[in-house]
């Protein structure tokens, strides 16, 4: 990732908010608009930041991902159940319901990962085939259990959906407090910039965990024994092998952290974002995710930018839709939600059209290890 | 010799592939502070019995001794923890890494106090560098530790490999083909660092099949073939011819006979040529020669000089700029190559693996890569698996392939053998003109002399052929008349017997032969 890269991805974004601010600057003060954008942003970033994270791991280590998409949709699934089942039979509070959900949708993308593994490491299976697998396998039981237990007479649910747990709550940083109180001491007011900084601070917890994930995850790849072996196997594994690593060993235990950031993701969707699950709500997200992680390069932080340039055309899309009255006639086709639907999808296929660049994957990549 | 002084001994070392007994009860011992050759042709069993040592593989049979003491090394760590290294013929590098990323890998803790709680501990980066510096002075090894592997030179990126093993604590080094892939200059290099590591106590086995170097570096040498050491030799007492017997089991003419050539009409004529590289520049730029039928014409020249260009357009595989090329008396300038394939044109590619075979497929479909759209390979649409069988038994026979069977991949043929199997089916058919670039790079003297024959052998029986090799000793062998290219141009064209190998050597390095 260089830094033609970066300046790319925030000249789009810059575009989009640009927008936004030229045409609902007169109702609101700028920095707010940028400000909830920048929040909505990163928020909505979140299940590709883990999806793309969830593939470097994969790929890092030799092993290509595809399956990323039904990880991220059988762990929201599971992780929606679980918590579910904690609150609704046990009578569980909303909190540890929902962290007990977590836990299970991390559990779901491990486990499927670990499937992924052993079909693509142990068996040597193409890994497209694998994933295409786990892909499937994901649509089918989750379509399956979700009408089972939900919508069959005499299931476990009674024929109906319970009332959930909920969402995770935001976590509120004092920030706005600690702005105001600045100036105070300068004896000026600022509660705009407060409540900017604490639209983009105060997030959800895993949205929050995907940020700091992706730093974590930097410093693994790149600072660690970890990294560096799991780098090795995804370049040269013959290599890794004759120093004495364990390919078999590397390429598993990365796949399955991979799975479990995967259903991360996934619980970001059913614990979240909105409580409640529908059939196929992943809706591509997986495959966007190894888009972002191409653009990025097979980086973190490259794969986290081109996530936020997803984010931000959600962003964008929001906040046309609440600015529609103010969109001036000339721009008429922005009331348009199918044109403005489109935005993110086609960023998508522009990022991906190697403006920026070339790509290189890990050598190995996609490569099953004979000795 | 007690056997004290034995810092190795294997004993008895049995290993079988499928198919293949690829080490039969071998024995072999290395001495401290020698340099004991192991020579062999590409398929003796020299790499097994290495591979058996650095633990990639398991023997069936025997024992490994390391001072004495008999060990067990299942692994590639355990023979790291009793101090063997190896360096394989292809380096185990990798090229995006750093030097010291690739040195310190898999050993990242081990010289450490902090060593390894958590695989997450911080990379001691500094610690590492510091201590290859120490090396790099120890043993007269210049290197920079933050430098990007794959964009060094491959002698540097061999003293990588070097000091990755010496980085271990390693006194037995394996050194596995180590000057296949280097210039001559690197090679003394190489030799020079060898004789430093000996000195230094370190004991090593260098395993090859280029006597010259045997002879010039060695202390002891031990021959393999076929899976058994044959004989072992002092290499003060020897010389060439001997080794070269041992290694392949007959005499050998280690330079090929030949009559006096009786050229005729010509068979291919290139007039003019002007070819461009992907920059869109002249690296063929107005070339004109011909080849007669029955003699050789070599291309003389250091690497990279159009030679690889210009093959590639008289096989039709890369557009010609300007010029004209006539085949057996055929416009072929410009052509598919299935066109000047059945004009009559042989071509042995200088890449055998990538552009000589399909490495995925059988040997027997490798060898009809020519012809299968032809009866009697093909009706119709359809492959006659019958003819492809029959032709493959025939030409693995006539051409002394070495391989389990005609079913299993070209990828998994040695070297010579698969080049075996690119001629077999390039002379399979009528030919008018063969075009052999570089034939014998990488392969062993058995191969070689083999090759050589046939190339004299096809010219006695009246075809034309086109020799283009960057060793000017095969030049010299085998060619009737030698030209010159220097920097996309034929500089001279002389007949093989008037001229020096100095004067030759000369006109290589662009000087004028005017």
């Amino acid at each position: 990732m260089d830094w033609k890269r970066f300046g790319f991805i925030a000249l789009i974004i810059a575009v989009l908010f640009t927008i936004v601010v030229l045409i609902g600057g007169k109702s609101q003060p700028a920095i707010l608009i940028i400000s909830s954008m920048l929040g909505t942003t990163i928020a909505v970033a979140t299940p590709l930041t883990l999806g793309a994270l969830s593939g470097i791991y994969c790929e890092r280590s030799g092993v290509v991902n595809i399956g990323i998409e039904g990880m991220m949709l059988a762990a929201a699934f599971f992780g929606w159940l679980g918590a579910i089942y904690m609150s609704s039979i046990f009578g569980f509070q909303a909190l540890p319901s929902l962290l007990v959900g977590l836990l299970i949708a991390m559990l779901t993308g491990g486990l499927f990962a670990a499937l992924h593994a052993l079909l693509s490491v142990t068996f040597k299976v193409d890994q497209i085939i694998g994933g295409t697998v786990i892909n499937i396998l994901a649509v089918g039981v989750t379509g399956f259990l979700n009408r089972q237990l939900f919508f069959e007479k005499g299931s476990i649910f009674g024929g109906q959906v319970p009332h959930g747990p909920g969402t995770f709550t935001t976590i509120y940083i004092p920030i706005d407090k600690a702005v105001n109180g600045l100036c105070g001491l300068l004896g000026s007011d600022c509660s705009v910039a407060a409540k900017a900084a604490s639209d983009v601070l105060s997030q959800k917890p895993i949205a929050m965990a995907a940020v700091l994930l992706v730093v974590v995850s930097h410093y693994i790849l790149f600072n660690t024994r970890w990294g560096l072996r799991t780098r090795a196997v995804g370049e040269h594994p013959k290599a890794a092998d004759t120093v004495g690593i364990n390919v078999t060993f590397m390429r598993y235990a990365n796949v399955i952290i991979g799975g479990a950031l995967a259903g991360l993701g996934g619980a970001y969707m059913t614990l979240e974002s909105i409580a409640s699950f529908e059939p196929l709500m992943t809706n591509g997200r997986g495959f966007i995710a190894l888009a972002a992680m191409i653009f990025g390069n097979w980086t973190p932080f490259g794969a986290w930018s081109a996530a936020l340039v997803f984010g931000a055309s959600q962003a964008f899309q929001i906040k046309l839709q609440l600015f529609r009255e103010l969109i001036p006639a000339q721009w008429s086709f922005l009331q348009n939600a199918y044109v403005v639907g489109m935005v993110p999808y086609l960023l998508t296929m522009l990022i991906l059209t190697g403006i920026i660049g070339k790509n290189i994957p890990p050598a190995a990549d996609g490569v099953a290890y004979e000795k | 010799m007690t056997e004290n002084n034995l810092v190795l001994q294997a004993k008895g070392i049995t290993k079988k592939f499928p198919g293949v007994l690829a080490n039969d009860h071998v024995d072999f011992d290395l001495r401290a502070g020698e340099i004991h050759a192991l020579l062999g042709e590409n398929g003796a069993g020299k790499s097994t019995l290495m591979n058996i040592l650095y633990g990639l593989y398991n023997q069936d049979e025997g024992e490994i001794f390391i001072n004495g003491k008999p060990i067990n090394i299942s692994t590639p760590n355990d023979a790291i923890g009793h101090g063997i290294g190896m360096v394989h013929q292809h380096f185990m590098l990798i090229p995006v890494f750093t030097v010291a990323e690739n040195i310190m890998l898999g050993a990242e803790t081990l010289h450490r106090e902090k060593e390894a709680k958590s695989p997450l501990v911080k990379l001691d980066r500094r610690e590492v560098a510091q201590r290859i510096k120490e090396l790099s002075q120890q043993y007269g090894l210049d290197i920079n530790p933050n430098a990007i592997v794959g964009e060094l030179p491959v002698g540097i990126q061999q003293r990588v490999e070097i000091i990755k093993a010496l980085y271990r604590n390693a006194n037995i080094l394996i050194l596995d083909e180590p000057s296949a892939v280097l210039t001559p200059q690197e090679v003394e290099d190489l030799f020079r660092i060898m004789r430093e590591l000996t000195r230094r106590g370190v004991s090593i086995i260098f395993i090859t099949h280029k006597l010259k170097e045997v002879l010039a570096v060695t202390d002891r040498i031990t021959v393999m073939r076929s899976g058994r050491v044959v004989g072992s030799a002092d290499p003060k007492q020897t010389n060439q011819q001997e080794l070269a017997s041992m290694m392949v089991g007959r005499e050998v003419l280690l330079r090929v006979k030949k009559e006096a050539s009786n050229p005729g009409e010509d068979v291919l004529q290139v007039d003019n040529l002007h070819v461009r590289d992907l920059r869109n520049l002249d690296v063929v730029s107005g070339v004109s020669f011909d080849v007669r039928k029955g003699e050789v014409l070599g291309i003389a020249g250091v690497q990279g000089n159009g030679q690889t260009e210009l093959v590639e357009a008289l096989t039709g595989l890369r557009p010609t700029k300007e010029g004209r090329v006539t085949l057996a008396g055929k416009d072929v300038t410009g052509k598919p190559p299935r066109t000047i394939t059945e004009a009559g044109l042989a071509h042995i590619p200088e890449d055998r693996q990538r552009h000589g075979l399909v490495l995925s497929y059988p040997v027997a479909d490798n060898m009809i890569l020519n012809t299968y759209y032809l009866s009697p390979f093909a009706k119709g649409i359809t492959i006659q698996q019958k003819a492809v069988d029959d032709q493959a038994q025939r030409l693995i026979k006539n051409f002394d392939v070495r391989t389990p069977s005609a079913y299993v991949t070209a990828s998994k043929l040695s070297g010579g053998n698969q080049q075996k199997v690119i001629v077999a089916r390039e002379l399979s058919r009528k030919i008018n003109l063969l075009i052999a670039n570089q034939p014998t790079r990488g392969l062993d003297v058995g191969s070689i002399e083999y090759i050589h024959k046939e190339i004299i052998s096809l010219r006695d029986q009246g075809v034309g052929v086109l020799l283009v090799s960057a060793e000017l000793d095969e030049i010299m062998a085998l060619s009737d008349r030698i030209a010159v290219m220097y920097r996309g141009k034929v500089v001279a064209i002389v007949a093989a017997d008037k001229v020096s190998r100095d004067q030759l050597g000369l006109w290589m390095a662009g000087s004028n032969p005017d």
